[in-house]
């Protein structure tokens, strides 16, 4: 990578062919991080922007933007400036994830 | 995208959302379901808005750029509104661009425009529905500011060297959409069988429309 150039910064980089066909049909749980982002910076509420977003994913470092996918580095991204605006706890949010861990384990 | 639960499988032409409890979420799935419900338990979304923007969201295809350029097409008046406000015209036809901006660009016989978005995804959501995984991908993103011709040509578009090609980097903010040239030999086609012929690629400009048979 050129000095100075963040990992999601990559016009005009070299790269391989355009894979014109492939299409993943979009799990439901990436349609609500995507809905969520647009409650959450719509007018109605103004608590996070799409720049912050991209900050956010803009920051992951190079290893985990290329590992993540799409909306992984969104609700990642969001998660973050929720946290970081103090609209969301880390305390609150691990329990949170621990119970939808064991719910989801308890139904296995 | 193999760690997010393939707990979705077959439900893609269905409404119904699957159950959050099951087995194999991955990490981020888990995330998403947290961070939702405690947005609802702090009263910041209300249960079931989640599913109408979801709605909202698959409600919105390429079909709603295309009312737009065949409409530019056949009414010269409104092609002249689109061209110098096109979140003002769009909204004229009920199509609201939320918090973003769009500006129309058009193709001529000297100039051809193509879309990007070089630092993420943004694209005219509002009138095309979610981009397509090539338009997000490392390979689209990097190649075409650099060799334009040669990524048209992958997608089977060769345009005269003489024509100037302009490729416009959108952005949060701001949003591209091509209002293409209306083909030859379509001068007696209604307002519908000309949007009929106008297609996600050649909104995007990497594919021209298609000439009636």
């Amino acid at each position: 990578m050129e000095k100075g150039r963040g990992v999601h910064d990559m016009g005009g980089l070299e790269a391989g062919p355009i894979d014109r066909e492939s299409q993943h049909a979009f799990e439901w749980w990436e349609k609500r991080v995507d809905a969520m982002l647009v409650l959450l910076s719509g007018k109605d509420r103004k608590l996070i922007t799409v720049d912050e977003l991209r900050r956010g994913i803009e920051e992951l470092g190079p290893g985990a933007y290329e590992n993540m996918s799409y909306y992984e580095r969104w609700i990642h991204s969001i998660t973050h400036a929720l946290l970081e605006k103090g609209i969301l706890s880390s305390d609150e949010l691990g329990r949170k994830m621990a119970e939808v861990e064991s719910r989801a384990d308890g139904s296995a | 995208m193999s760690d997010t639960g393939g707990h979705d499988a077959g439900h893609d032409h269905d409404h119904t959302p699957p159950p959050d409890s099951s087995e194999g979420l991955g990490h981020y799935n888990v995330m998403e379901i947290a961070v939702r419900e405690l947005l609802i338990d702090k009263g910041i979304l209300e249960p079931g808005q989640i599913r109408a923007a979801v709605e909202a969201m698959d409600s919105r295809s390429p079909e709603g750029g295309a009312k737009v350029v065949a409409k530019a097409w056949v009414d010269s008046e409104f092609k002249a509104r689109l061209l110098d406000d096109g979140t003002a015209a769009c909204a004229s036809l009920g199509i609201e661009m939320g918090p973003t901006r769009l500006a129309v660009v058009e193709d001529t016989s000297e100039v051809h425009n193509v879309l990007v978005c070089t630092l993420c995804s943004c694209y005219p959501r509002m009138l095309l529905g979610l981009p397509p995984d090539w338009y997000k991908s490392r390979e689209y993103r990097s190649r075409v500011v650099r060799e334009p011709r040669t990524v048209l040509r992958e997608f089977g578009t060769e345009l005269p060297d003489d024509v100037t090609l302009r490729v416009h980097d959108s952005t949060a903010e701001l949003r591209y959409l091509v209002l293409p040239m209306r083909p030859t030999g379509t001068e007696g086609m209604s307002e519908s069988e000309l949007a009929a012929l106008v297609t996600r690629d050649c909104m995007i400009g990497v594919t021209l429309p298609g000439v009636p048979a």
